[in-house]
């Protein structure tokens, strides 16, 4: 991790409320929170009461997992300490989302309420093994959460043992079913449900696999109670949640904003467009692309992510740029995606760059039509929702292409942070 | 009772083999890379033996066919 991509703000005109929980360490020293200023500002996390309580105080709260799912927190946490057998725990912060830094910056800022999220959830559901998968390119951060869970440890704080791994950085790496294959002693690859991780993951035994952002607000919501968590955020999505705005807006980075915060005012708070904006990505690489003028509605979707694309970028070259990486970090296991995604990407990209022909567009929503729900993950499904999202929004880009050829910005440098090569293919799955 | 069974393909146990497109083309086509699209993954009486004919006859047991749940409309892949 580079102290670069760490550090969440870097404007000045910051307005309150933004940034008051889960970022507040940050915001009254300016650095990362080390386990005494952590004990003193919060106090050791209430893992006594957890089993009777946390439960019943997360699902009053309305609290929703963090990664992208937006599933009940504790709904999820009442199933698995309902299933038969011990339980396990896994913290997943491997966010293999290219254009997000909102876990790796929370975890270089807040370690300890990550892991007081989840000793507090294996008291929940009687685990007494915490997994925390973190991605095998980020080092750096392992160490130093390795170092945090040894300060835990020399001070006995908790029953619970946890341990951090690294694993591969592929794309499909952050899905529940990768990790439960991976702490098996499998490949961190997607595995087909049923059976669900809740009621047969690690070992075989009931498991709770939350995001670590999911983990850190359930650290507070143990201390401070459902009501005070839906002080901010609206009634029917509650609380905070970390943004990572990029692109063209002044001053990019990671912001700590109530749910329901609209995409409109989300740029806002980073400073607003840094010039003239074409259309903004929501969600990521696994989101859909915005128009601009922004929808008043329109929200930061998935895993709190917003990418801010000048006008004078070329919208269909980002997507088949995003589209040819997605292609590449298939796991290769469903035909489907092996196939259909990388067709999906070279249409693209005919028409992003080549002289694509009048049946280019009936072929590119026809196999569109073929990726969604045939898959062990959701990959082709995040894959078809962009493409198709992009054709709507740069539509009349797509005439012009068809047309015309390329635009003057299709040559470009791209915008989106694309990485070059999947992460290190050779790397294996292991 | 037309929804008593439904058809679910693995995708990651699927190799393509297209048996179950040629046993049961009521149901089951082919795309272009050859893996199996469901028209409907709702199996009727009359369609069940053909069902079942094709779910044996795939070569990775990635075709399966199961008991429709209640109150619940039938899924694919």
């Amino acid at each position: 991790m580079t102290s670069e991509t760490a550090m969440p703000i870097t404007g000045q005109d910051m307005p309150v409320p933004y940034g008051v929980r889960l970022l507040s360490g940050w915001f009254a020293t300016g650095g990362p929170t080390g386990l005494d200023e952590h004990l003193a500002r919060f106090g050791a996390a209430p893992t006594g009461r957890a089993p009777a309580t946390l439960a019943d105080d997360v699902e009053a709260a309305g609290l929703t997992g963090r990664g992208g799912g937006a599933f009940p927190t504790g709904r999820k946490l009442r199933t698995v300490a309902a299933q038969r057998g011990p339980a396990v725990v896994v913290a997943n912060g491997m966010e293999s989302e290219p254009a997000s830094r909102k876990d790796e910056t929370l975890l270089a800022l807040a370690p300890h309420l990550v892991l007081d999220g989840a000793v507090l959830a294996a008291a929940a559901t009687g685990a007494s093994t915490v997994h925390l998968c973190l991605p095998r390119t980020r080092s750096d951060q392992a160490a130093l959460l390795g170092q945090a869970v040894a300060d835990r440890n020399r001070v006995r704080l908790d029953e619970a043992g946890i341990r951090v791994h690294t694993l591969p950085h592929h794309f499909v790496s952050s899905e529940e079913t990768s990790l439960v294959s991976w702490l098996n002693g499998g490949g961190a690859r997607p595995r087909p449900t049923p059976p669900r991780p809740f009621e047969k993951g690690v070992g075989k035994r009931p498991t709770f696999i939350a995001n670590v952002e999911t983990l850190a607000h359930m650290a507070l919501i143990a201390r401070y109670g459902p009501d005070w968590f839906r002080e901010l955020g609206g009634a029917d999505a509650p609380g905070t949640t970390l943004v990572t705005l990029s692109g063209a807006v002044r001053n990019p980075g990671v912001y700590e904003m109530p749910m329901g915060t609209s995409a409109r005012q989300a740029l806002t708070v980073a400073g607003g467009p840094s010039s003239r904006l074409g259309a903004v990505l929501a969600g990521g690489f696994f989101g859909s692309w915005l128009p601009v003028p922004l929808d008043p509605a329109a929200r930061p979707r998935g895993a709190g992510v917003l990418v801010a694309l000048p006008e004078d970028a070329c919208g269909l070259a980002e997507t088949a740029a995003v589209l040819a990486y997605l292609g590449g970090q298939s796991a290769g296991q469903c035909g489907p995606c092996t196939f259909g995604v990388p067709s999906v990407a070279e249409d693209f990209a005919e028409l992003a760059w080549g002289r694509p022909g009048a049946e280019l567009l009936e072929r590119l929503h026809r196999r569109l039509g073929l990726l969604p729900g045939r898959g062990a993950c959701r990959h082709p499904d995040g894959a078809a929702r962009l493409a198709t999202s992009a054709l709507q929004v740069f539509g009349d880009d797509v005439l012009r292409h068809l047309q015309y050829g390329p635009c003057p910005h299709a040559a470009e440098p791209l915008r989106l942070p694309v990485p070059a090569d999947g992460p290190a293919a050779e790397e294996g799955w292991r | 009772m037309s929804r008593d069974h439904e058809l679910t393909v693995d995708f990651a146990a699927c190799d393509g083999h297209g048996l179950c497109a040629e046993l049961l083309p009521e149901r089951i086509a082919l795309d272009e890379w050859g893996y199996p699209v469901l028209r409907d993954s709702a199996v009727p009486g009359p369609l069940l033996a053909h069902a079942r004919r094709a779910v044996a006859a795939c070569p990775v047991l990635a075709l399966r066919l199961r008991p429709a749940r209640r109150g619940e409309g039938p899924r694919t892949g």
